[in-house]
């Protein structure tokens, strides 16, 4: 029997990257999903973002694990749309209990430099984006009388500064004191929020021309090929490797999901390699 | 289905009865094999009963149940010697060590504080600590297949809590301790994919806490009783509850987190 039987999980992000794996990890242990994300590009965002082929596959494969999942397309800046999105889901599935808060987007620039809209963008995604997601869900899981699970994602940018992303890094400890609030406010009813604080995770938010050029301004761009950037994502990390899988930032949702870590909120759980600690 | 930690070697402290059995249970419900060490005996400023042998044989016998091999042996951690021949005769009959789990602790808490209680708790806390990842990561680091320790702290690791008495300073100041240690193992250790962490329990329901010495310490103290107040609606928690976050850290869905500080509080440490 799965971890998460019977549960009903809602992802943002959910069409790749990790939010997709979060959503195939808590589906092979039992949880019905509802997955939103938003589709579509935003014009700061110098990567190529998720499409909607891309959460077609993220149907196809929960849906092979014999599970449920609600998908619809929906930006997390629009409250209305997540609200409508998450009613939709539960609507459907019948309740919810689990909160993944994974949409993000990540982007560079100097503090003195950035643009007010690459700053704003930044805000309204990876902060207010968060809040709408728990704004839209927290009535749903109260509704349900039995308490539930509301995971954050941060990122090690959380817990400590970083040059070249001022805007990112204010945003991910922002999601830091909105899970202290809400842990001390939904902690009587048994709803549990805690933060998760990834190290560079191998995903395309990082495997992209402009996060090789934060890590290697001096190499030609020819030359900033995965293998090459290897070791210096590797320099942030104390366990020798570069980077960490989706899969690993999924098993901890999954425990922090789970009701093995029933009495575990208002945490900050890195999952870095020893990032911070280096 | 393969439990998550099949094949593996553990070693625990303290596993005598407790949040320490309890460890040992889970992980050979996982499938691992056990080396468990406990004093087995009382400490003078120690105001509640310690464990026995009788305890520790319990342990064995609930290990052996799951048809898990189990080499348990009477050691002080405080006796580096002790705790090393303990450790080199568990691996010699149980096999090499993946996991070690420092979790033998004292609570000196009383009415009647003994100018002692500062030493015994920073000898066994601390010290004993120590000793624990000292005797074991020799023989982790030659083996060359990395591994996963992790010390048991406290919500008083994280905060200033425990109480004004020569006791309460020196587990706060130990478990505190235990984080700087930890930090440096975890840093020392990557090279080798040895992983570090600690796990910082709330009140856990237990005899070192739940005893008539421990519940009239807090309560002569309104203060402490507050401080002692959990943001989720439980009071205790239970020693599975702390097993259940270990696991997670040595098994490997943990397999890239180390040098984390991870509170099993009933949000006690955010509400602070």
């Amino acid at each position: 029997m799965g971890r998460l039987e019977g549960k009903v999980a809602f992802v943002t992000g959910a069409a790749r990257g990790q939010g997709r794996s979060h959503a195939l990890r808590m589906a092979q242990e039992g949880a019905d999903i509802i997955a939103i994300d938003i589709e579509g590009q935003i014009d700061s965002v110098p990567y190529a973002m998720s499409r909607p082929d891309d959460m077609q596959e993220t149907v196809r494969q929960i849906e092979a694990l014999d599970r449920r999942i609600v998908a619809q397309q929906a930006d997390v800046r629009d409250f209305d749309a997540v609200k409508q999105a998450v009613d939709a889901g539960v609507a459907e599935l019948g309740r919810l209990d689990i909160v993944s808060a994974n949409a993000g987007i990540f982007t560079e620039g100097r503090a003195d430099e950035l643009p007010e809209q690459t700053w704003q963008d930044m805000i309204d995604v990876n902060l207010t984006g968060v809040w709408h997601t728990v704004k839209a869900a927290i009535p749903h899981i109260r509704a349900g009388g039995r308490g539930g699970s509301i995971i954050l994602t941060s990122s090690t940018a959380g817990l400590m500064g970083f040059e070249n992303f001022a805007h990112y890094v204010a945003a991910k400890h922002g999601v830091v004191g909105l899970m202290r609030t809400l842990a001390l406010e939904l902690g009587p009813e048994f709803i549990r929020v805690n933060t998760v604080h990834p190290t560079s995770v191998n995903t395309d938010m990082i495997q992209n021309d402009m996060t090789y050029g934060l890590f290697a301004p001096d190499l030609p761009k020819e030359e900033r090929t995965k293998d090459a950037l290897a070791p210096r994502f590797q320099g942030m990390n104390i366990l020798p490797i570069p980077w960490v899988e989706p899969v690993d930032i999924s098993n901890a949702v999954v425990f922090l999901a789970s009701d093995e870590a029933r009495y575990i909120t208002g945490i900050q759980l890195p999952v870095d390699a020893g990032a911070t600690t280096k | 289905m393969p439990g998550a930690l099949e094949g593996k070697v553990a070693f625990v402290t303290g596993a005598a009865r407790g949040q320490g059995r309890s460890h040992a249970i889970r992980l050979a419900q996982e499938g691992a094999d056990i080396i468990a060490v406990d004093i087995a005996a009382q400490i003078d400023t120690v105001p509640y009963p310690m464990s026995t042998p009788e305890d520790l044989a319990e342990t064995a016998r609930q290990v052996e149940a799951l048809d898990r091999r189990i080499f348990t042996r009477q050691a002080d951690v405080r006796d580096r010697d002790a705790l090393q021949a303990a450790f080199d005769a568990g691996v010699a009959e149980i096999g090499p060590v993946d996991i070690v789990l420092a979790n033998a602790g004292i609570a000196p808490m009383s009415m009647h504080p003994d100018p002692r209680e500062w030493q015994d708790v920073i000898d066994v806390n601390l010290t004993g600590v120590y000793n624990t990842v000292e005797v074991a990561k020799q023989s982790m680091i030659d083996r060359g297949q990395g591994g996963a320790i992790v010390l048991t702290s406290s919500t008083a690791g994280l905060t200033g809590i425990g109480g004004n008495t020569p006791g309460g300073l020196g587990y706060t100041a130990a478990k505190h301790g235990v984080v700087g240690l930890m930090r440096s193992y975890a840093n020392y250790l990557a090279q080798y994919s040895i992983r570090v962490n600690t796990v910082h329990p709330t009140g856990v329901n237990t005899p070192m806490v739940v005893n008539d010495a421990m519940q009239e310490f807090i309560q002569a103290d309104p203060a402490m009783g507050q401080a002692m107040a959990n943001a989720l609606p439980v009071p205790l928690v239970e020693p599975v509850d702390i097993s259940n976050a270990i696991l997670f850290l040595v098994s490997d869905a943990g397999r890239y987190v180390t040098g984390v500080t991870l509170p099993v509080d009933a949000g006690f440490v955010n509400k602070r």
